[in-house]
């Protein structure tokens, strides 16, 4: 199973400001009761986003200036809460391919580096930088470069980390593991036979 | 070299190092439900592969069930679509699955330990983050998300990065009155909702000794909310005796043998941790939530926290969060409004919650214009409360008792805040719009301050209202 090697994303940004921003935040859960992923995209962020008749609130994500943006920040432990996949399968299904944010929850890391989705840690204060430019300019294509850890955008070139475990198995094409785990059959079948539990 | 279980445990079931130097790690045990796994079905189907180890995969349905009708199809069309998918996965891969009918149906994270499913010493994980519960055995458990999900029913393998660990220590005395409840809501108030990121927490400490199993199950459930994505603590002699006759337990001559094994994987004396962190038991008072996330958290005789007063990088989320739950700044928590009053879930769903509840329920009566309602974590605790009564005790008190699953904890069944209500809840999370209502609240407490809550229409203080010990002021 060949993947692409993530080395970089490129697009514009939208800057959905606050700590602790929760997965039933991203989506609630009453959008979970759903069999497959498709469609979910149509609900991210749902009830900061819409009132309960369904008319739209204040949000960056109803605001036109960013319909396009892939590429979201955010503040501190983005993604906490529930280990629901739901939300970063929203997130990378309404278009998102990047984040930038100053700590994630530890699942949702992991859970969006399987999608393909890097996320990268910057500081509050670029954070900040980052905003007031996409602000004054929405359509500023941003680099979020994943293999130098760097944020590009106008005549910026700012730091950022991405942890290096995902790092390289974004950008060596490896962000899904299926294809290595597949391939240990008899390693997996050797531990399996050294454990009483595992017997049929 | 001394080891901490974790180790041991990880050692025992790690496969090889992968390219991106992450463990491929044997997950000797998995666990599904309703909600997560038919997209991980799915995806398995679309690459074309089989479940690899079906006898090493248990089902449970429990999110999306309703708790009053029960019969099927469900109201709700797209729940019917959940069990009906689960039912079809299970049967066409040969996995267990305890149905509505099995009579052993109910929250994964009361069935696995209930079923003797949950063992020390063993690698466990599910596509729902309170799967720490499980290492109140001994075992390293894990929540997942849905690709991993298709990792181990492909492969009973997934890739992970070794967590560090964390030792707990909570000694002393916990004064009458104060639960395994308060213990956890407690640490996380103390280190953080961020606190155990990259961490795996070992609890320990007398208190710990003298916890029953479900009383560690609480603690290590709510793991997860203090950031620590396992929690575990280590076997002994309460451990195997829970475990001795379950029907997945091992038995005859396997049982001794086990429990030699099981007992090996205990963290050796000397082991070095990451890092220890100590508590004083005494320090511990009945807590309740008062925010949106749980380290939001205070002890009962406490106030809600002022802007002000806050430490400066916590102001921003305090003001969010006082203007959410509509609390006053700085006024007392106890005697604020409370609209429903729920005992169940994960965390506070198992018969001791439900037993030492109806020691103070007799005679009680819920307070006018409350709707309480009693959930068992499992068909299995329904039946036990039912033949020793302990349903009379809630019904009699004005308590509504349900058939067992999630329930008002996530609420994606029925059972549903509506507008704001406020909730006195035993489950885990008090996130926004968590039970069911955009604006709906919910403060975090013990089952038997949730009574209490009942009782009162409002936050009390349970040690007062059912006079439980003396009145310890902390
Ligand atoms: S009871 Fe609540 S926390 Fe536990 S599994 Fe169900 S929804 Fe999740």
């Amino acid at each position: 199973m060949a993947l692409e090697k993530i080395t970089q994303v490129r697009g514009k940004g939208v800057y959905v400001a606050g700590n602790e921003i929760d997965t039933d935040r991203i989506i609630p859960a009453r959008f979970m009761k759903c069999v497959t992923f498709n469609g979910l995209g149509e609900y991210l962020f749902y009830d900061v986003r819409k009132n309960e008749d369904g008319s739209d609130k204040e949000h960056p994500l109803n605001d036109s200036r960013f319909s396009d943006a892939t590429i979201l920040l955010s503040g501190e432990n983005f993604g906490c809460g529930s280990s629901r996949e739901h939300a970063p399968q929203a997130l990378y299904r309404y278009g998102f391919r990047g984040i930038v944010a100053e700590s994630y929850a530890e699942i949702f890391f992991g859970n969006c580096t399987t999608l393909g989705i890097p996320c990268f840690c910057a500081t509050k204060e670029d954070i900040r930088t980052m905003a007031a430019a996409i602000e004054a300019d929405p359509s500023l294509e941003i680099t979020l470069d994943v293999e130098n850890e760097r944020i590009r955008f106008g005549d910026q070139n700012l730091t950022a980390v991405v942890r290096e475990s995902a790092r390289m198995a974004l950008s060596g094409g490896k962000w899904d593991m299926i294809g290595e785990l597949a391939e240990g059959e008899s390693e997996i079948a050797k531990v399996v036979a050294g454990l009483p539990y595992m017997a049929p | 070299m001394s080891q901490s279980l974790f180790g041991k445990v990880w050692d025992a079931h790690a496969v090889k190092t992968l390219s991106n130097g992450q463990t491929q790690l044997l997950i000797g045990t998995h666990l599904i439900h309703e909600v997560t796994s038919p997209q991980a079905f799915g995806m398995l189907r679309d690459l074309n592969l089989k479940v690899a180890y079906p006898h090493r995969t248990f089902a449970t349905v429990d999110h999306i069930v309703p708790t009053d009708q029960r019969q099927e199809p469900f109201a709700d069309p797209l729940a019917d679509a959940m069990i009906r998918e689960l039912r079809r996965n299970c049967e066409e891969t040969g996995v267990t699955f305890f149905d509505l009918p099995s009579g052993k149906q109910g929250i994964v994270h009361v069935v696995g330990p209930e079923q003797g499913i949950t063992q020390p010493g063993t690698t466990i994980a599910c596509g729902d983050s309170h799967t720490s519960t499980h290492g109140a055995f001994g075992a390293i458990a894990f929540g997942i998300g849905t690709t991993q999900i298709r990792d181990l029913l492909a492969t009973q393998t997934m890739a992970l990065a070794k967590l560090k660990v964390r030792r707990i220590n909570v000694n002393g005395e916990l004064h009458p009155g104060v639960y395994a409840k308060d213990v956890i809501l407690h640490i996380i108030q103390k280190l953080g909702v961020k606190g155990g990121t990259g961490f795996a927490y070992e609890y320990g400490g007398s208190v710990f000794d003298n916890f029953s199993m479900e009383e560690r199950m609480t603690v290590c459930n709510m793991s997860i909310e203090g950031g620590a994505r396992v929690g575990y603590v280590n076997p002994d002699e309460k451990t195997f005796e829970y475990l001795k006759g379950r029907p997945y337990s091992p038995s005859g001559d396997e049982w001794d043998a086990a429990v030699k094994r099981w007992r090996s994987f205990a963290s050796d004396p000397d082991c070095e941790y990451d890092d220890v962190v100590e508590f004083d038991g005494a320090n511990i008072a009945p807590t309740v939530t008062w925010g949106i996330n749980p380290e939001q958290a205070i002890s009962v005789v406490e106030s809600v926290p002022t802007v002000e007063g806050s430490a400066e990088k916590e102001k921003a989320l305090v003001a969010e969060a006082l203007e959410y739950m509509k609390l006053p700044a700085g006024a007392p928590i106890k005697g604020t409004k409370v609209d429903i009053c729920f005992i169940g879930s994960c965390t506070n769903g198992r018969l001791s919650d439900f037993e030492e509840v109806a020691k103070y329920l007799e005679g009680q009566k819920v307070a006018e214009g409350i709707k309480a309602i009693a959930v068992p974590g499992s068909q299995v605790v329904d039946l036990i409360c039912r033949e020793k009564g302990l349903h009379t005790v809630f019904e009699n008190a004005g308590f509504e008792w349900r058939g067992a699953g999630c329930s008002m904890c996530l609420a994606m069944n029925p059972d549903k805040l509506i507008g704001d209500q406020l909730s006195a809840s035993s489950s885990n999370r008090n996130f926004k719009g968590r039970q069911g209502s955009p604006t709906g609240r919910t403060v975090l407490m013990s089952p038997v301050m949730v009574a209490a809550a009942a009782i009162k229409g409002e936050i009390a203080d349970a040690r007062e209202v059912f006079g439980v010990g003396e009145l310890a002021n902390v």
